[in-house]
């Protein structure tokens, strides 16, 4: 036992002196947050739209009254007149704006005769994001347009009412969950796998081996001291993302449990797949060249990003086994909805079962000799 | 003493009837089918610094590691202070101290923090954990640098913390792999004396392995020579070297290099082998040096040419090496690692 306790001591003096480690597996995450929280999360504002009025009837000037009404309050785009269709076309596809209004001629007559009126819409839909966000914006628009002649119809139409079960989630908080749990990776993927290797590479383990260290001490002093690191760096992204999102978990002890838990458990897991991964490895080009594979393997499949429901079947069997999924979904849980001790039992149950199975069927694999 | 009864004393392992600390009986070690270490046999006895000599590749690595309890034996058997290392890896790894021939105390640790993890790796009671630490940190003379982190130690203060690593547990028998490789000959000339301390004060046993014929021949007691993964020869130094009968080295220096220098030189009575060194410098092996450098001379006079210097060296092990093994040593290291002053006591 006192030489398991060697092993950890010698890891986590270590980790303490150089923070290195610790500065690389908090840092890809907190940026990944920060960048792409606020790039997907961004609503789409200051684009241009060229008007081509080919009409310049009183209904015209409704739509462009309408658009005017959208550069001052929503700003998602400003109109630009143009009094050539070609040109507008053309601008578009060079990208010096972002979507054209084509308002035909006899389009305020057609209105006024109910003879299917139309609008045309050029847009850039290579750019999916702002095509679509405009998209939207004239639907809407148009839908606008349409209410009083549709009113008769109203009752029967159907609705849709969302109701959205919790308080508003931007992209930022949604990141959140996968950020901790990429954070725990990249500790147990640096910590577990590069340094371990680089170690055996450099002898280190050389050292132990001669001395009467047990099998058991060896594996459990290295996991053990794996799972701390992975510990200290989910939780410090735990709390340091929670405030960058704005949520205020750090002030309600329950939840900063049941997230220490989450944490604990699912260090144990990454931890004990990646000693599995790793116990017959000598290269240390190997944990370099799998951190990436890895990386997209666990990260994507495990509804991270996108809904697991989404996946094709082969997908979604990759989620049911992967650490992360659970991971992600026990955060998810207890960050966003609140979701107490029953929304994550099972995620702590599995994340524990994971990594103490790898664990043990990584121990007779592991070689007490070189 | 001739050559006929060392080889012989290397085929049985020269065990006598001294207390042994180490016995290698026919151990052979096998990498898919490429034999590292081939049949060898040997005996170290209690209390003397023993020493495996031999080029890169020759196996001492491998042997020290099957002796270490750190590869299996792929046949034959090693019995370590008393115990076999394949039946009780435990007993043995409890009484032994090594050495690897790679640097591996942790840069990011001070030396105090080194020693410390290895104390409490060997199971060193807490009680005398302290002591140990600040005696063997003494006895490789790092009391001052205990608070140091080991990145700041040069490369031969390194050497003696892994060597005050190796000792913490006090351990009977000391395994070093390379102790003096890449050190400058003011440290290794420390490092010698350090062992030979540490031998007397501690009462150790010690197995090196080395490829410098100067440490094998001033700090050891007796070495094996290892060629190829098999035991070559093995003796004291002087029983090595009185082996290899009549075998002086002239080293001689002419003024002006002339190709007929090597014919004429492997002409002259009782020589054996001409080794041009550089230009008109000849290494020239000789049944008698005495007789070979006055005919040197003559030479040298009745052909009206000068000589710029001429020394005769007693038998070294390089020769002992050459003639076990058919080449020299130093051809497969780098140069200057081999190259050996003039002895002092070597006459012109
Ligand atoms: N794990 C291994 N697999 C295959 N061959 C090996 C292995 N380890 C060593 N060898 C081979 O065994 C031979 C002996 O190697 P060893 O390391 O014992 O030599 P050495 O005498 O210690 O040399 P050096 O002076 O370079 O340290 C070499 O030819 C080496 O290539
Ligand atoms: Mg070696």
């Amino acid at each position: 036992m006192n030489r398991m306790y060697a092993i950890i001591e010698r890891e986590m003096r270590k980790f303490f002196r150089s923070p290195t480690l610790m500065i690389m597996s908090l840092m890809l995450p907190i940026l990944q947050l920060i960048i792409i929280g606020n790039a997907f999360g961004g609503k789409i504002v200051g684009t241009h739209v060229a008007v081509v009025d080919h009409d310049h009837g009183p209904q015209a000037l409704k739509v462009r009254e309408a658009f005017d009404a959208i550069a001052v309050n929503i700003k998602t785009f400003t109109t630009v007149d143009y009094g050539n269709e070609v040109q507008a076309r053309e601008d578009v596809r060079t990208g010096k704006i972002d979507a054209a209004v084509i308002i035909p001629e006899q389009y305020s007559r057609r209105v006024y005769t109910d003879n299917a009126p139309k609008l045309g819409f050029v847009v850039d839909n290579s750019d999916l994001f702002t095509s679509a966000s405009l998209e939207g914006e004239m639907q809407s628009l148009v839908d606008a347009l349409n209410d009083p002649t549709v009113k008769d119809r109203l009752d029967k139409a159907i609705a849709l009412e969302i109701v959205e079960l919790y308080p508003y989630v931007n992209y930022l908080k949604y990141l959140l969950p996968m950020t901790v749990a990429l954070a725990m990776y990249i500790s147990v993927m640096i910590g577990g796998g590069m340094l371990y290797i680089d170690d055996k590479a450099r002898g280190v383990h050389e050292g132990y081996l001669v001395t009467p260290i047990t099998k058991l001490e060896l594996v459990f002093g290295l996991n053990i001291a794996g799972a701390i690191k992975a510990t200290l760096s989910g939780l410090s992204i735990g709390i340091i993302g929670s405030l960058i999102a704005g949520l205020g978990v750090v002030f309600h002890p329950m939840i900063m449990l049941q997230m220490f838990c989450l944490i604990v458990a699912g260090s144990i897991a990454f931890n004990g797949m990646m000693f599995l991964l790793m116990v017959r490895v000598d290269d240390p080009l190997v944990p370099r060249a799998m951190f990436g594979v890895l990386n997209v393997l666990l990260l994507y499949p495990s509804g991270a990003m996108y809904p697991t429901v989404s996946f094709p079947k082969w997908m979604q069997a990759m989620s049911v086994i992967d650490p992360f999924t659970y991971a992600i979904h026990g955060f998810k849980s207890i960050l966003l909805k609140d979701g107490g001790w029953i929304a994550i039992r099972f995620d702590l149950a599995f994340l524990t079962i994971f990594g103490i199975a790898t664990l043990l069927i990584a121990t007779p694999l592991f070689k007490r000799t070189l | 003493m001739s050559a006929a009864p060392n080889l012989g004393q290397a085929i049985n392992g020269g065990c006598d009837d001294r207390p042994i600390a180490i016995e290698v009986q026919h151990i052979v070690k096998r990498y898919g089918d490429f034999e590292a270490v081939k049949d060898v046999n040997f005996c170290v006895h209690d209390g003397e610094i023993f020493g495996l000599l031999g080029p890169n590749g020759a196996g001492k690595s491998t042997l020290i590691r099957m002796m270490t309890t750190l590869i299996p034996v792929t046949a034959g058997k090693a019995i370590v202070g008393g115990h076999n290392v394949a039946k009780e890896p435990d007993e043995v790894r409890r009484m032994i101290g090594v050495i690897p021939q790679a640097l591996t105390s942790d840069q990011d640790l001070t030396v105090g923090e080194n020693l410390l993890i290895y104390a409490k790796l060997y199971g060193v009671p807490r009680g005398i954990r302290e002591k140990s630490i600040a005696d063997v940190l003494e006895a490789v003379d790092l009391t001052k640098w205990r608070d140091a982190q080991t990145k700041t130690l040069s490369g031969g203060m390194r050497r003696r913390l892994e060597i005050a690593r190796g000792l913490v547990h006090n351990p009977k028998i000391f395994f070093l792999d390379e102790p003096t490789t890449g050190l400058d000959p003011v440290s290794r000339i420390a490092v010698w004396e350090m062992l030979n301390n540490l031998k007397t004060t501690r009462h150790l046993t010690m197995l090196i392995t080395t490829h410098y014929m100067d440490e094998a021949d001033k700090l050891c007691d007796r070495i094996a020579i290892v060629d190829h993964g098999k035991l070559v020869a093995l003796g004291t130094p002087v029983e090595l070297k009185n082996s290899v009968a009549g075998a002086n080295v002239v080293e001689v220096h002419f003024d002006r290099e002339t190709e007929e220098w090597q014919g004429r030189l492997e002409a002259l009575e009782g020589v054996t082998s001409v080794q041009p060194e550089s230009s008109g410098f000849y290494r020239v092996i000789t049944k008698s040096g005495s007789k070979t450098t006055m005919q040197i001379v003559e030479l040298a006079a009745s052909l009206g040419e000068s000589l710029t210097s001429l020394s005769v060296q007693n038998t070294t092990l390089d020769d002992v090496f050459i003639h076990y093994t058919g080449r020299q040593l130093r051809d497969e290291q780098v140069k200057p690692v081999f190259t050996m002053p003039p002895r002092p006591g070597a006459q012109p």
